[in-house]
């Protein structure tokens, strides 16, 4: 706890509360949910013109539901552990009531009649959801800038990108405008932006976090998970919003792995970390690579064994992923063809409904949207299945094992999760090979389905921005992540003398 | 490989239902061809004896009891229809007119 939990008057302190804190000071009745939630909007209210962390701001519904939580603590009823707490929606996953657009003009002013299964838990929960947070439209993207309602800023540094797609998730958080937040994982959408923002973010298990309800991009890569300013804040979320969901066929029927208890009891002690060569080398800037060298040097301080580890498939990744998300994306984009749901253009009394789908393709999609769905569509085409499609399978086969292999020697795995710091919004923008680099180190948990988390490492000394440290667990071993994550997190906290996150400039 | 060229772009376009327009025709052969040039290593493994692996999880048909359970209403499943009639979602006309 930090002092600031006497003094509940201040909005200040309010905001700068952890996830864990709030619950905590609301469940003791320190602190109202009305009040909690009252601090983040005006918060919004102050700093989000500059961010754009916010698609949409659902002021009515959140305190209706910091109310509700209010009146249950009243009635003397139990409280679960984020009640109260608010929360950023990734907008990709549907609100009942509530606009949701996957950052695309092809659903603006869309009210979707449902809710998510990961929106039904929270609400279940009685976490309050402030809004619905910026994106790469329809999750394409690694730093927010193709978002058809304009980029969001880096609250580092606001003329630099907050990574992507899950950049308006992340700044929220690093803004101090919401205490947590859910992201979406296809290639690294969660734990980059994690990385560039100084926070912390979790890609589950593939199948860990129901998929219903989140509109879909790559379905065998997609996966919705939490982030957060803590390690502990994120197990939290985590444990809110996964298990199995008999409305997800491809939803895990296992039990949800203890990842609070694991992140109350952060350890390294005698655990074998692999570090992984193909992690490293060309690309990497300078900072990034010190700062992980000082982290590996870290957990061995702190009585873990490094396993130096070969993963040569891990190089094809990236290829593997340009064509197998985009392939899939050409497939479940093909629903929006104008007729159902969303924008339509075209439809005059001249035009066919082909041409009316065309049309309003053109219209509603942006430009990394089409290039995805123009390269999936080649990729799939008859004589050239085999070379793209079929291929960039077999790699995710041979890196399933490169996996299994580095699992039998070791309990985690290590890396930077991101080559770079935060680059400046536009200097990748025209240049998409340029831009996918920045999910190198992520992409290869994509393919595989298997766990992974970024938390802070320190900043880059060249340009003073956050740098990323990741750890990638075998799947369904998704409290390694949090043991290991939580032991890191007190150890760097207790060399800086605060979080990281401290650092960054006030808004 | 060989490059892709405008026309194969025209191509793609339509079977991806996308009108596109003249200039972003050259845009995206441009830059669709740069990366299939930097993805096409993967066919490096294609000779290999490796079974492709198409998703994470082992995907078995989830079926569920055949019983009758709320769902949307009609009102709902229609309230983001671009344009509807008689509770029907109203489409652009699909046949010519002969």
């Amino acid at each position: 706890m930090t002092d600031s939990t006497n003094t509940t008057s201040s909005n200040v302190d309010i905001i700068k509360l952890t996830a864990a804190e709030i619950a905590a000071a609301i469940a003791a009745g320190e602190l109202t949910a009305v009040e909690v939630t009252e601090a983040h909007l005006a918060r919004i209210g102050a700093v989000d013109e500059k961010v754009h962390a916010f698609l949409h701001v659902d002021r009515e519904g959140a305190l209706a539901q910091a109310r509700a939580v209010d009146e249950k603590r009243a009635r003397g009823e139990k409280l679960g552990p984020l009640a109260g707490v608010p929360l950023a929606l990734k907008d990709i996953f549907t609100t009942k009531g509530v606009p949701t657009t996957v950052g695309s003009k092809m659903l603006e002013g869309w009210i979707p009649p449902y809710d998510a299964t990961v929106t039904a838990r929270l609400k279940a929960a009685d976490v309050v959801i402030l809004g619905k947070t910026n994106m790469d439209e329809f999750a394409m993207g690694s730093s927010t800038e193709n978002s058809a309602y304009g980029p969001t800023g880096n609250p580092w540094d606001l003329s630099r990108v907050p990574g992507g797609s899950g950049g308006g998730s992340s700044a929220a958080l690093a803004s101090y405008q919401a205490p947590l937040a859910i992201g979406t994982d296809t290639g690294g959408s969660i734990r980059q932006p994690a990385s560039v923002t100084g926070t912390v973010g979790v890609k589950p298990t593939y199948g860990g976090v129901s998929r219903y309800g989140m509109v879909a991009f790559s379905s065998s890569l997609d996966q919705g998970g939490p982030c957060a300013r803590t390690v502990l804040d994120a197990a939290l979320l985590h444990e809110v919003i996964a298990g199995h969901d008999p409305l997800d066929s491809t939803s895990v029927d296992e039990p949800v792995p203890a990842v609070v208890e694991a992140a109350r009891n952060g350890s390294v002690d005698g655990m074998r970390v692999g570090v992984v060569k193909q992690f490293r080398g060309e690309g990497y800037q300078a900072g990034v690579v010190q700062r992980f060298d000082e982290s590996v040097a870290l957990l061995k301080e702190l009585g873990a064994e490094i396993v130096e580890l070969d993963c040569p498939s891990f190089d094809l990744a990236l290829s593997a992923y340009y064509l197998i998300a985009p392939s899939e994306c050409s497939s479940n984009l093909a629903r929006f063809d104008g007729l159902r749901y969303g924008l339509r253009i075209g439809d005059d009394g001249t035009h066919s409904a082909e041409e009316v789908t065309a049309l309003t393709r053109e219209a509603g999609f942006g430009d990394e949207v089409k290039r995805r769905i123009m390269l999936g569509t080649y990729a799939l085409s008859s004589g050239y299945y085999d070379a793209y499609y079929g291929s960039a399978q077999k790699v995710r086969t041979l890196i399933t094992r490169d996996f299994e292999k580095a699992f039998e020697q070791v309990d985690v795995i290590v890396s930077p999760t991101t080559p770079t710091t935060a680059f400046p919004i536009g200097e990748r923008a025209d240049d998409p090979m340029a831009m996918y680099l920045a999910d190198l180190c992520t992409i290869p948990t994509n393919l595989a389905g298997n766990a992974a988390m970024s938390l802070p490492c320190g900043l880059a000394p060249e340009d003073n921005l956050p740098v990323g440290l990741q750890i990638i667990a075998p799947a369904l071993k998704d409290d390694r992540l949090y043991k290991v994550g939580a032991a890191v997190e007190a150890a760097f906290v207790e060399r800086w003398g605060h979080p990281l996150i401290e650092e960054a400039p006030s808004l | 490989m060989p490059g892709i060229t405008r026309e194969e772009v025209a191509y793609l376009a339509r079977l991806a239902r996308l009108e596109l327009k003249a200039e972003e025709l050259d845009h995206f052969a441009g830059q669709l061809d740069d990366i299939i040039g930097a993805v096409a290593r993967v066919s490096e493994v294609a000779d290999q004896d490796v079974p492709p692996t198409s998703h994470p999880l082992p995907l078995t048909n989830v079926m569920r009891a055949d019983e009758v359970r709320p769902s949307l209403t009609p009102e709902q499943a229609l309230s983001g229809a671009p344009a509807q009639e008689q509770r029907r979602f109203k489409v652009p006309q699909i046949l010519g007119e002969d």
